[in-house]
């Protein structure tokens, strides 16, 4: 078990509490001036690979993501809950990323690291894609542990607890694996302050997307329209099942 | 998309609040970022869910939040690393007092600082390594609750005419006498407490001694049934015969009047920049509520007399904010701001009131009940007049900086 990495990939996103906006034009939602910070499922990844680091399953905790110059403070922020090192995958400023490119991104740093272990959350709480840990595993041809709700590795390989619709299905993976991690694999630690100061010290590497064979020009995923839902209208009561019909057959529901 | 219940506070939207919460505003250090962002989560998740509970139960858990606090480091940012402290600057301090603006009571945030910035000075600069070792480190790592003891029933602003004393008998202290206003008095393991050890001229004759809260003879008298900070508790204690070893003394006898004053510019400047925040936060929810709350057929919000004051409230917490970092930036130099913090105090008295009064009005009939933020805010930042130093003794010290007190 000696000398096995860890990377996690992580996002940097809208904070969870704030009331996200859309921007004028329609195309995108407001982000200026809008507190973003490390993607909760992320987090939970990060600090399933934390962890394992301190059981002495792992040696190395490297935290990787693909983003612009403001990601490092995401970055930080994973080097204060407890990893190694990190790597910022840099796009130039207003560039934007889908799943398939940070998939690109963190193959080719999986190849560079040669890590036993890829962890990342199984979703971002901007887009709810949940494809990344997928295609990544797809690229590398890996095998995938998604919606990972209990992870312990043995010698080789991890066994891996997932929830999915029917319930909860156990795997085990030869290694090199890709996991996603869902919400109740753990509680995410508090950064601490003494660990907060220390972060500054830790290495940041920044290396600039297209190295790592991202595609320059716009994502494969392209974003039509953004719009607010309709503002909730007050509901009605009524009386019997035909006024009931009555009502939704005049108001052109059936 | 809901992840899980707890720590996130529901209020109303508004355009304002994404910005307000957002990145640092102007003037907030970029180095102090990750440790606001780290404390705010442990207010989010460990204490405002249960803060109402507190404040009708008259007492939050001191030993459960300091631990909390301690481990993750925050009550002992500019304190030595040799016993647990973080070894920052003061302005660290100021930057984890302005977080702790977004609890949603005064009474925590002010027992925390009695934890963090008010029992220890002291000891840090002037106690043996053997007392540090015993009081100072747990304290820092939220082991201990600190409290101290320094006013009475009879002297408040008036320090020098205390009546307890610690009497010399062989190598003990035997401390008779009593003390009023004790902040987590009720739950402290020491106190950090000022006797008279000898006669003589009462700014050279007490001492600060530290005073294991567990020995007989010490009786909590009563928990003071309080306006507001209610969910601090606040002693009455009394010294009956209560014998302590001498090695328990602060650094030199008959210092500890000049030992307690040293610290009172960091304890004012503490205390207004926690006032800072929850007098935006009463702002920004009352802006919120009269925006939909209609009278006569228009949110309350559209009547000029209305935003036009919470305009100039507003622009009146800047300005305070600004003397507070001013003062906090020539601290940390190594200047004395007696008279900036002794002003940046008064000016944190007065604007609380004006701002928690004006908008409590604003409220109407929902202002008045227990049901809403300002009206705890109205009642907890009243303190912030008579607390830490009255705003009649900061008028004293600044004209006495100005050179216009009357000689006697």
């Amino acid at each position: 078990m000696a000398a096995l990495r860890v990377l996690v990939g992580v996002k940097r996103v809208i904070d969870f509490a704030v009331k996200v906006r859309v921007a004028p034009g329609g195309a995108a939602v407001q982000t200026q001036g809008v507190k973003h910070s490390l993607n909760p499922f992320c987090e939970i990844a990060l600090e399933e690979a934390v962890r394992l680091r301190e059981a002495g399953a792992a040696a190395e905790v490297v935290v990787a993501t693909l983003g612009t110059k403001a990601s490092q403070e995401t970055l930080r922020t994973a080097l204060a809950m407890g990893a190694d090192r990190a790597v910022l995958a840099e796009l130039a400023e207003g560039a934007a990323a889908g799943p398939r490119e940070v998939a690109v991104a963190l193959a080719a740093l999986a190849r560079r690291l040669q890590p036993q272990l890829v962890l990342l959350g199984k979703q971002a709480i901007d887009d709810d894609c949940n494809q990344t840990g997928q295609i990544l595993a797809a690229i590398l041809d890996w095998p995938q542990g998604t919606f990972a709700s209990r992870v312990s590795l043995e010698p080789g390989a991890v066994q891996v607890q997932r929830e999915v619709d029917g319930g909860l299905e156990t795997l085990r993976l030869r290694l090199p694996a890709v996991l996603t991690a869902d919400l109740r694999l753990n509680e995410p630690r508090y950064a601490t302050l003494p660990n907060i100061m220390k972060a500054k010290k830790k290495p940041l590497e920044v290396v600039p997307a297209a190295d790592l064979g991202v595609p320059a020009g716009p994502p494969r995923l392209r974003l039509l329209q953004l719009q607010e839902p309709p503002p909730r209208a007050g509901g009605e009561k009524v009386e019997s099942v035909e006024s009931l019909l009555g009502k939704l057959r005049h108001a052109g529901r059936i | 998309m809901a992840l899980r219940a707890g720590g996130r506070w529901a209020r109303p939207g508004s355009a304002l609040r994404g910005r307000c919460s957002g990145p640092r505003r102007a003037g907030d250090a970029p180095r102090h970022r990750h440790l606001r962002e780290a404390l705010r989560k442990i207010i989010d998740k460990e204490i405002n869910p249960f803060v109402d509970k507190w404040e009708e139960e008259g007492q939050f858990p001191a030993h459960k939040v300091f631990k909390i606090l301690g481990q993750a480091g925050f009550l002992g940012v500019d304190k030595p690393t040799e016993y647990g402290g973080m070894g920052l600057d003061f302005s660290y301090n100021i930057a984890v007092a302005e977080e702790l603006g977004n609890v949603r009571c005064g009474g925590i945030p002010m027992a925390i600082g009695v934890q963090a910035g008010m029992a220890t000075p002291a000891l840090t600069r002037f106690g043996s390594h053997e007392l540090k070792k015993q009081f100072l480190v747990p304290t820092i790592a939220g082991d201990f609750v600190a409290c101290l003891g320094i006013s009475e029933d009879g002297a408040g602003s008036d320090v020098a005419n205390i009546k307890t004393t610690a009497v010399r008998k062989g190598d003990e202290y035997v401390i008779n006498g009593g003390k009023m206003w004790i902040t987590s008095g009720s739950q402290a393991d020491w106190m950090c407490l000022l006797a008279n050890t000898s006669k003589g001229p009462p700014h050279q004759n007490k001492s600060l001694i530290c005073l294991p809260m567990n020995l007989p003879g010490i009786h909590v008298a009563k928990k003071i049934d309080k306006l507001g900070m209610r969910s601090s508790d606040t002693a009455q204690i009394f010294f009956e015969d209560v014998r302590v070893p001498c090695k328990n003394l602060i650094g030199e006898e008959g210092k500890g009047f000049t030992y307690q004053m040293l610290q009172f510019q960091e304890e004012r400047l503490w205390g207004v920049a926690t006032a800072l925040t929850p007098m935006e936060t009463i702002i920004q929810e009352t802006i919120d509520y009269t925006g939909q709350r209609k009278v006569f057929g228009q949110p309350v919000l559209h009547n000029q007399t209305v935003h036009f004051r919470l305009a100039e409230l507003a622009t009146e917490v800047e300005l305070l904010r600004s003397l507070l970092h001013r003062a906090v930036a020539l601290y940390v130099e190594g200047n004395d701001v007696t008279k900036f913090a002794s002003m940046a105090k008064l000016k944190a008295g007065r604007l609380t009131r004006e701002v928690t009064d004006s908008c409590l009005q604003f409220w109407g009939g929902m202002g008045f009940t227990n049901e809403v933020l300002v009206s705890r805010f109205y009642r907890d930042l009243r303190l912030m007049s008579i607390g830490g130093g009255t705003d009649e003794t900061m008028l004293s010290i600044i004209c006495k900086y100005m050179d216009i007190l009357p000689r006697k």
